[in-house]
């Protein structure tokens, strides 16, 4: 749950690979699903119309139902999370176990949405990238470290430094999000709010 | 220093950097729907917090709207809840809601430009990555996740990281058949599904200042599908004239000083891009999609080109080098965010005036607003699609994603005005064909895959 969100600094975890790319949002979560007026339980419905058939019955052959595979680090091709806005697909991912998400490159809303949630989103290169397909695909049980704190994603044969916005790193490892920051400084921003042209032009004229 | 559109608009909300470069961002207006906000305002609750300020709030229920016997309560229990539960929200908290059966109600960018509640200079959020269609009036508008939702509830701000800059320039004419759409269909196929991401784009060039405003709706609309976290075009007369007079634009004398600063909302001739592209409009012709992303597109005469994505083209049931003119269809849907206002609905009317569809074809026409199905019924567009055979329908965002009713079975084709072509996004196996609203009234009366041009000479 993410209202006090869940502190998040070592994971170390074998990782389900997942090379495709441009995976949109709508994969990761169908709009069928985006029903609910909660957060919870939305891992069951993960990657739904990838996982079971038209009839509900699991496609076997899909990695999340492949039992070789297995953790809490997903590893996915090129532009992941691209599409929709829906912070569902965070909280899906979140929900079904994933605290760490790598890949050459995120689509910019679903990476905000992954750290406001708990989720590391890390980026390595497209050689990095496959060589870590190739190491899960000789052996599933590959171990990968993220190590927040000193900003490192290694397992598999490769050993790299990844990057992280120092205030969201910040707010990852001590369990707080935006509001709480936000909150601190209602003052400064009602005073901005006073002198901002776009606010006083809306203003009922007297 | 010269700054660009975009520098301008943002750095003029910045309340405050912090260590690290992120900056404090003051939003001026944010717009809430039923399907990502329950999960803000729960929040709310649980932290015990009120609203910021409930006039800079607009709500709206459109996604999971029923778009037949809307004066009727919603069957599907899901989505009625989602309803109830925005309704209730909105009372709670003393904000604006127009709701189902409201005379403002429609789907969430098309309320608020045609309200006025959208102005040039603004920033703008709304849970929705299409809130990037703010921009077509000269403001920093983009689609924010449901934790953000709650943070500008709380305080009418974002912490964010300031994104990088880019202009894409299109000169010339555009030949007859091909419109805003098509030009936005032509800029993402170059441009790729990822292709502006970490950019906020400013779109420049005779193309778009001769586009009315609705067209550069169209256009800003689909940033997101090429990756941008949203796309604006430089305020001018066209953008005054659409605004002046509307419900919610600055009264009086500071309508007067609105306008004063809207003419200082331009990129300066210095200013600085981090990357630009400029297009020849003479390139551009009517397009389609073929493929399961908004960025697989094609001249609509062209063929399929050699791709290694052949699990999208599975799933269309396509293949490489095949052209799809000719290509049989069955559903049509005119709506949409991105094309589904007042202009869309004249074009596709003055096409199919005195035609018949093709029996074999399911058409909805779906308004963006109550105040575009007014109007369209005013003016007797409602009569000339059911005189062609078309449903004309309530307003809602229908099956562009299939939250409601408004389903295309597995297997089928439809030929869609929304923005999006992923896998079931129109329900569970359906495959979309993306196009501009005349094409798809062509391909209506048809029932197949046709190019407009050969009507228009
Ligand atoms: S019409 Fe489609 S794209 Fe637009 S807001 Fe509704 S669901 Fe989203």
């Amino acid at each position: 749950m993410v209202e006090l969100m869940e502190k998040i600094s070592v994971i170390r975890s074998a990782a389900v690979p997942f090379p495709y790319e441009n995976i949109d949002t709508d994969q990761i979560i169908p709009a069928r699903f985006l029903k609910a007026t909660d957060r919870l339980g939305f891992g069951k419905n993960l990657f739904r119309d990838w996982r079971y058939d038209k009839s509900g019955n699991t496609i076997k052959d899909f990695v999340l139902n492949n039992s070789v595979y297995s953790g809490s680090v997903l590893i996915a091709g090129k532009n992941f999370g691209c599409g929709s806005s829906r912070e569902h697909a965070a909280w899906a991912l979140f929900d079904y176990g994933f605290r760490v998400v790598v890949s050459s490159f995120f689509a910019d809303i679903f990476r905000a949405n992954a750290l406001n949630n708990g989720i590391v989103p890390v980026v390595i290169n497209e050689n990095q990238l496959h060589q870590c397909f190739e190491s899960i695909e000789k052996d599933p049980n590959t171990s990968f470290v993220m190590d927040l704190t000193k900003q490192q994603f290694s397992g598999g044969g490769i050993d790299v430094d990844f990057e992280i916005d120092p205030y969201k790193k910040e707010c990852l490892l001590n369990g707080l999000d935006d509001i709480d920051f936000l909150l601190q400084h209602i003052d400064e921003i009602k005073a901005f709010e006073k002198e901002h042209l776009v606010h006083k032009l809306n203003q009922t004229d007297v | 220093m010269a700054k660009t559109l975009f520098d301008k608009i943002w750095d003029q909300h910045v309340v405050k950097s912090i260590p690290g470069g992120r900056q404090i961002l003051f939003i001026d207006h944010q717009f809430i729907h039923e399907v990502t906000s329950p999960q803000a305002f729960e929040g709310l609750r649980r932290r015990g917090l009120g609203v910021y300020d409930t006039n800079k709030i607009t709500a709206t229920a459109d996604h999971n709207v029923p778009t037949v016997n809307q004066h009727l309560p919603i069957v599907e229990p899901l989505s009625k809840k989602q309803v109830d539960t925005l309704e209730n929200n909105c009372q709670q908290f003393n904000l604006p809601l127009f709701g189902l059966g409201h005379e403002k109600q429609g789907i969430v960018h098309v309320i608020g430009p045609e309200q006025g509640i959208t102005q040039p200079g603004m920033t703008i959020v709304c849970g929705d990555s299409h809130t990037s269609t703010h921009g077509a009036f000269g403001c920093v508008a983009f689609g924010i996740g449901t934790s953000q939702v709650e943070q500008v509830l709380a305080s009418q701000c974002l912490v964010l990281q300031k994104p990088k800059r880019m202009r894409i320039t299109v000169e010339g004419k555009l030949s007859k058949g091909t419109t805003a759409k098509d030009v936005i269909l032509y800029i993402i196929s170059q441009l790729g599904t990822g292709g502006a991401t970490g950019y906020f784009v400013e779109y420049a060039g005779s193309v778009f200042t001769n586009m009315s405003m609705e067209e550069r709706m169209t256009v800003c609309n689909m940033s997101i599908e090429m990756g941008a976290r949203g796309g604006l075009i430089a305020p001018d007369e066209t953008t005054i004239d659409y605004l002046r007079g509307r419900p919610n634009v600055p009264k009086g004398k500071q309508w007067v000083q609105a306008v004063e600063y809207y003419k200082t909302l331009f990129s300066d001739q210095a200013a600085q891009f981090d990357l630009e592209y400029s297009y020849d409009a003479q390139n551009i012709t009517p397009r389609i999609t073929y493929g399961t992303n908004p960025g697989m597109g094609i001249g609509i005469d062209e063929a399929i080109p050699m791709i290694d994505n052949l699990k999208a083209l599975k799933y269309m049931g396509l293949e490489q080098g095949e052209t799809l003119i000719g290509k049989e269809i069955q559903y049509v849907f005119i709506g949409s965010c991105t094309n589904s206002r007042i202009e869309d609905l004249r074009s596709v009317a003055s096409f199919v005036q005195g035609k018949k569809k093709a029996d074999h074809v399911n058409v909805w026409v779906v308004p963006g607003s109550k105040k575009v199905e007014t109007q369209a019924v005013s003016e007797g567009l409602d009569q000339i699609f059911l005189n062609a055979g078309f449903e004309f329908r309530a307003p809602g965002c229908s099956a562009c994603l299939g939250m409601n009713e408004d389903k295309i079975p597995a297997g089928k084709y439809c030929v869609s005005t929304s923005n999006r072509n992923f896998e079931g996004r129109q329900g569970k196996g359906s495959r979309t064909i993306l196009a501009s609203p005349m094409t798809a009234a062509a391909c209506a009366i048809e029932g197949k895959i046709v190019d407009v041009r050969k009507w228009l000479n």
